[in-house]
């Protein structure tokens, strides 16, 4: 009974027109956002199945019923349901199904890392560039369009193969392709910043460039960034997995779910769950981001959404 | 520059590593990497400028030469693709756009859902196992069968061209086979992208004033959609379908390799992977151009057709 109670008067609470502290305001938006979050059905799902797999991730041990790395080479290629193996098993007969839940980890740990280090980047880049002018915008920009003429996966390639291949050198090179967008759009958003009446009057209290730039640029560039970093999340996936078909991103026997594909690629016509199970999983996971992405675009960027 | 800071020595690359150290210092001078990084950077540049990318480490040959060989094959590819894209993207986004809200619309919604979260290589291997391994449709991995190779002397480089200027129906045949999938699997995540941009354009120009008075007037609907609010979307069109193509020869790597496909994007993986830098850079560059001159010439059509931007 007071449960309920209580619920009831958090909420409004957190509905109040007149917010009577700042933490209360604060907390209000949050929910309001929320709100609009979870009528919103297929970003809902992308939540649920997201939530789902790093649950999935983080309970791997517990879940599996195989060692990942356990060979039986008795029991290799065998169907989906064989003798308590949900998924099969692949060539070396280890489980599919424990390999994929500790391939979760994996994916999220770049997603993850890319998601930090590239925006990052781009902001650091962007705002310098934008607050700074002259001739240091126009060479950071140009030094950015290098970037963008390259195709992404050709110049992830290409620093994969110089750098070696592991899942941390695929992280960076996925980052070092992924930030220039970043900087274009922290480096807009400073454009607009720059010139506004409270940055000319820290000036005057004598903040020097650096403080300006990290203290009182940088938070308003971040729910842009934000935004496109969820919108990019599906890509990052992507990317990884593809580089890690391709042998250039997790080595074996790490159970990377790209690289399990490509393992798979050799008996996919006579052995089609290798290869297929792993895919579904890589799909789920990117489809998930993008349906999440989309709802947070919508919630967090009105003048965006709202098709 | 990636090349010079890569953990392999090139010189053990060519000569393999029971040469003498006579023979090491030679190949070394040979391939100039005894001078500074700096002079080294500044001749491959200047080379590049007079369309000499150097030799391929793997193949033996000048890297322009290789280049000439496989990048009509992907040409081949991402046309087909692109052209796939576009004839069942464009309408698809001014059904959805004029449709709104019904299935048709959801359906396009779908469509350029799971093209953006398929990893285009794993569809690939599922349409093989499909289309190939189960159903028997279309030819397997590869550009043309064993009995058909070499019969067609290169015109132009793209085999279904140079099949069908010669007349051999056969080869043209069997061509078509084996490039309809990898063309098709392109063709979706550009009709992807390209049937979301039609919508939205679209969308745009329906809910516009003109539109409206052309209906008030008693303008067909036909006319009021091909003839009035298509017109307007042309040019953003050809933007968005010169984008899709650069992505699709960028992007068409990973096809090439699940459909042995011997394009560009698989010789430079393949080069990559042999630590044949000269090729790797050649490659990256000639795509790097295409997509820039790309970029370039919608953005000139787009002044030259649009009287609004001059």
């Amino acid at each position: 009974m007071t449960a309920t109670a209580d619920k009831q008067s958090m909420r409004e609470w957190l509905l109040a027109e007149e917010p009577t502290s700042r933490r209360q305001a604060r907390a209000a938006a949050w929910y309001q956002g929320w709100l609009s979050f979870r009528s919103n059905t297929l970003a809902m799902v992308g939540l649920i199945i997201l939530v789902f797999l790093i649950l999935c991730a983080i309970f791997a041990p517990l879940l599996a019923t195989n060692d990942p790395f356990a060979q039986d080479l008795a029991a290799r290629l065998k169907p989906p349901g064989w003798e308590g193996h949900f998924f099969g098993t692949d060539s070396l007969g280890r489980d599919i199904y424990s390999r994929l839940l500790y391939g979760a980890r994996i994916s999220i740990y770049i997603v993850l890392l890319v998601a930090m280090v590239a925006p990052l980047l781009g902001l650091v880049i962007g705002t310098i560039s934008g607050y700074m002018g002259g001739w240091v915008d126009v060479l950071l920009m140009r030094f950015t369009d290098i970037f963008l003429a390259f195709p992404r996966l050709i110049l992830a390639l290409a620093f994969v193969a110089a750098l070696g291949a592991g899942i941390e050198n695929a992280v960076l090179a996925i980052s070092l392709t992924a930030w220039p967008p970043y900087a274009r759009i922290a480096r807009a958003e400073t454009l607009t910043i720059r010139n506004s009446d409270y940055i000319h009057a820290i000036k005057l209290q004598g903040a020097g460039t650096a403080r300006i730039i990290t203290r009182h640029i940088w938070p308003l560039c971040i729910s842009s960034l934000v935004i496109r970093v969820t919108l990019d999340m599906a890509g990052i996936i992507l990317t990884a997995a593809g580089l890690g078909f391709l042998g250039l991103g997790a080595q074996p026997p790490s159970p990377e779910w790209g690289a399990m594909i490509s393992e798979g690629r050799k008996y996919i016509l006579d052995y089609w769950w290798v290869a297929t199970i792993p895919g579904l999983a890589i799909f789920a996971i990117s489809l998930a981001f993008n349906l999440l992405g989309d709802g947070l675009r919508d919630v967090l960027d009105p003048k965006e959404g709202g098709q | 520059m990636i090349g010079r800071v890569m953990p392999i020595d090139p010189v053990l690359a060519v000569i393999g590593e029971r040469a003498t150290q006579a023979q090491y210092d030679e190949t070394f001078r040979e391939l100039g990497l005894d001078r500074p990084l700096i002079v080294q950077f500044g001749i491959y540049v200047g080379n590049v400028l007079q369309g000499d990318f150097g030799t391929s480490i793997r193949t033996g040959q000048q890297v322009a030469d290789d280049i000439k060989r496989v990048f009509p094959a992907t040409l081949e590819l991402a046309t087909l693709g692109t052209l796939i894209g576009v004839f069942l993207g464009v309408p698809l986004g001014v059904v959805a756009a004029v449709r709104r809200g019904s299935w048709i619309d959801q359906v396009s919604r779908f469509v350029g859902l799971i093209g953006y979260s398929m990893p285009i290589f794993w569809l690939g291997l599922v349409g093989l196992l499909l289309f190939y391994g189960i159903l028997a449709w279309v030819a397997g991995p590869g550009r043309v069968g064993i009995f058909y190779q070499g019969i067609v002397e290169p015109i132009t480089g793209m085999l279904l061209v140079d099949s069908l200027l010669r007349g051999e129906w056969a080869v043209f045949k069997d061509a078509f086979s084996h490039i309809i999938l990898p063309a098709s699997l392109l063709g979706y995540y550009s009709l992807a992208y390209i049937s979301r941009m039609t919508r939205s354009f679209m969308l745009e120009q329906l809910n516009s004033e003109y539109v409206t008075t052309a209906r008030v007037k008693g303008l067909s609907e036909s006319t009021v959609i091909w003839k009035h609010a298509f017109r307007n979307i042309r040019i953003q069109l050809i933007t968005v379908i010169a984008l899709a193509y650069a992505n699709l020869l960028e992007g068409s790597v990973l096809t090439e390799i699940i459909f042995a496909w011997p394009g560009i994007g698989q010789y430079i993986t393949t080069s990559l992977l042999a630590n044949d830098m000269n090729s790797v850079l050649g490659g990256t560059i000639v795509i790097g151009t295409i997509f820039v001159c790309l970029n370039i010439f919608s953005d000139l059509l787009y002044r030259f057709f649009d009287p609004r931007s001059k």
